[in-house]
């Protein structure tokens, strides 16, 4: 198979290749990749992964194999079997014995731990993926992706010699310098403040407006989820178990892992007493309780266990029991403690199991909340989001 | 003190450590990199001057360079002369025997370099070549640096080898470490005396200056 090598700081030759339905301006993947960690558990990576051009979250815990995944893309790890294309150039195809080298691949690679070169200045490390351009090409290139990240005061100094939120910058000024065809983010901005971590953001979707390409930001931080992402996907256990928007993917997690890092406060072992297939609902009950939660229809058999996954904010409280209401769940229930951060309320209620509902000050003083009140939760069936538990 | 045996000394010693940058660098990348399943083999066969009696070296060294081996006459129809109890011999004899002390100084210090900095190196388009004389080499300075300082000393004092391969030859094979051995024999001590105070003055100076840059006593370079 014929693939064009293409020039660093060049426009890509696009050649033929690709598999029918990959995304032409795209990223497409098929890995599979098995791994023995540490000589104890083996770890096997397996995912199918299509990224168009534009932000694409990679959202998973640590030990998902975010990281393997990224090397695999960047040639840094060989897969076991599989194919990728990037902007229908075949970078890797096991069948057809192609697996173009790292540096022949066109991509940016943030690392997590950055890997900026420490003998070299800011600006040796931004210039040093511009060396097949003549010299003065370089200087301006360098000069201008600094200048758009704000750190070109710190073109002289040392990587030793500057802050965590500057290397950062240097880091991602390095890689979008040579105008790569794929960015790779590995958590690329892990232990900033939020203001700084806000500032580059920005600077990044400015940069990516510009040049439309797929880029892939791993991170297990929701905040950055919803702030960057059109779309993200979730890894876990070499696995890619959902992938959609922001807002699909967290909202109705199917993975207790996905539910935790989505922030779902409440999540129960439960036991499933009935499906209603008609209406589409089933009825299970929690474990060592008698509440019994009416959740949406899922692959549960009668008898089988589940978790179910509930917000906090995705409750209600009332202080009588709420008739003519359309939620089917009102359970009874005692508040044990009210405790206020900021401008929001976390009650836990105890209803045989203990529940944590969020509410505004405003919500309390109405309702006169207190320790020892009696109360109702009222949740809706599909606030109720049956996973499967983590391994 | 024998000032002939001294120059020829020093000419040997910056011979063979040139020499040896040039073929330590590429085997010390190759048996740090490489994953190749017999790689042992090869760091057993560069790590065996270190235990080898230098007799049981210098005389192989001496059959492979004699008239009746391949590489004997090779050198013969080459140069009209022999091989053996040469300056040449003594290159070669002296290069083979100094080879670990090049060698894992050098894949030492390319080891510890992160193999974060070669991937990136790698993303960013850099051949091997490049990503070696950029990165790996300039963050392998104090291994480099080591393996030089070794090389030359060790060369400077070897006995052995040479006098098995190269004999006893005025301006040609008399190195110091002989001409000493000589003075001793016919108790010239004060000659040797000489001699020696200057072989351990050179040893103690290369290695201090290894160990000083090592521990970083001079601030010169900017990194930290």
């Amino acid at each position: 198979m014929a693939v064009e090598v293409v020039k660093r700081g060049g426009k890509p030759a696009t050649t033929a290749g690709g598999p029918a339905g990959a995304a032409p301006a795209g990223l497409s993947a098929h890995l599979q990749k098995r791994l023995r960690a540490n000589g104890s558990r083996e770890f096997a990576l397996d995912a199918q992964l299509a990224a168009p051009p534009g932000i694409t979250i990679l959202f998973g815990a640590s030990g998902a194999g975010k990281t393997t995944l990224l090397d695999c893309l960047a040639g840094l790890l060989e897969p076991d079997a599989g194919h990728i294309a990037l902007r229908g150039r075949v970078l890797f195809d096991k069948a057809a014995g192609v697996n173009l080298p790292t540096r022949k691949r066109s991509l940016g690679y943030v690392f997590q731990d950055l890997a900026l070169f420490p003998h070299l200045t800011v600006e040796a490390n931004v210039r040093y993926g511009l060396a097949e351009i003549p010299g003065k090409e370089q200087v301006r290139r360098t000069a201008a992706i600094l200048e758009s990240l704000r750190a070109l005061h710190l073109r002289a100094r040392y990587p030793g010699e500057i802050s965590g939120g500057e290397r950062q910058r240097v880091a991602l000024a390095r890689a979008l310098v040579t105008d790569p065809d794929l960015l790779l983010l590995d958590e690329p901005l892990g232990g900033l403040d939020a203001p700084t971590k806000s500032a580059i953001v920005d600077d990044l979707r400015a940069w990516n407006r510009a040049h439309q390409i797929p880029i892939l930001y791993v991170t297990h931080d929701r905040g950055e989820v919803f702030a960057l992402g059109e779309r993200a996907v979730v890894l876990e256990a070499g696995r890619l178990i959902a992938q959609g928007t922001p807002h699909d993917v967290l909202n109705a997690p199917r993975q207790e892992a996905v539910a935790q890092l989505a922030g779902f406060e409440n999540i129960f072992d439960a036991t499933l007493d009935a499906t209603h297939e008609a209406q589409g609902t089933m009825t299970c009950r929690l474990a060592g309780t008698a509440v019994t939660l009416e959740v949406p229809l899922s692959r549960v058999a009668p008898g089988g266990t589940a978790r179910v996954a509930v917000r906090a904010g995705d409750i209600l409280l009332a202080t009588s029991r709420p008739h003519d209401i359309s939620a089917r769940n009102i359970i009874p229930g005692v508040v044990l403690t009210l405790e206020q951060r900021d401008f929001m309320i976390t009650a836990q209620v105890d209803c045989g199991v203990r529940f944590e509902v969020h509410l505004t000050p405003g919500a309390r003083d109405s309702l006169q909340l207190h320790p020892g009140r009696e109360v109702w939760l009222v949740l809706k069936t599909h606030s109720c989001q049956l996973v499967v538990p983590s391994t | 003190m024998d000032w002939q045996a001294f120059l020829l000394t020093v000419k040997l010693a910056v011979l063979v450590t040139a020499i040896l940058l040039v073929l330590g660098l590429p085997i010390a990348y190759w048996l740090t990199y490489s994953r190749r399943r017999w790689k042992f083999l090869i760091e057993a066969v560069v790590g065996m001057p270190l235990v080898l009696p230098p007799t049981v070296l210098g005389f192989y060294i001496l059959l492979a360079l004699g008239s009746k081996s391949p590489i004997g006459r090779w050198w013969e129809a080459l140069t009209g002369h022999t091989l053996a109890f040469t300056f040449e011999a003594l290159v070669i004899g002296s290069v083979i025997y100094s080879l670990p002390f090049t060698v894992q100084p050098l894949a030492a210090a390319f080891s510890t370099v992160d193999a974060k900095f070669v991937a990136a190196s790698a993303t960013l388009g850099a051949s091997r070549l490049r990503t070696f004389f950029r990165i790996i080499l300039p963050l392998s300075v104090s291994g480099l640096l080591t393996a030089i300082a070794l090389t030359f000393a060790h060369t400077m004092g070897e006995f052995g080898v040479v006098l098995m391969v190269g004999g006893n030859i005025p301006g040609v094979t008399r190195t110091v470490s002989i001409d000493i051995y000589d003075q001793v024999q016919a108790t010239n001590y004060a000659s040797a005396n000489q001699t020696a105070l200057v072989l351990l003055a050179i040893s103690f100076v290369a290695l201090s200056l290894v160990y000083a840059w090592n521990r970083k006593v001079w601030a010169i370079w900017p990194w930290r």
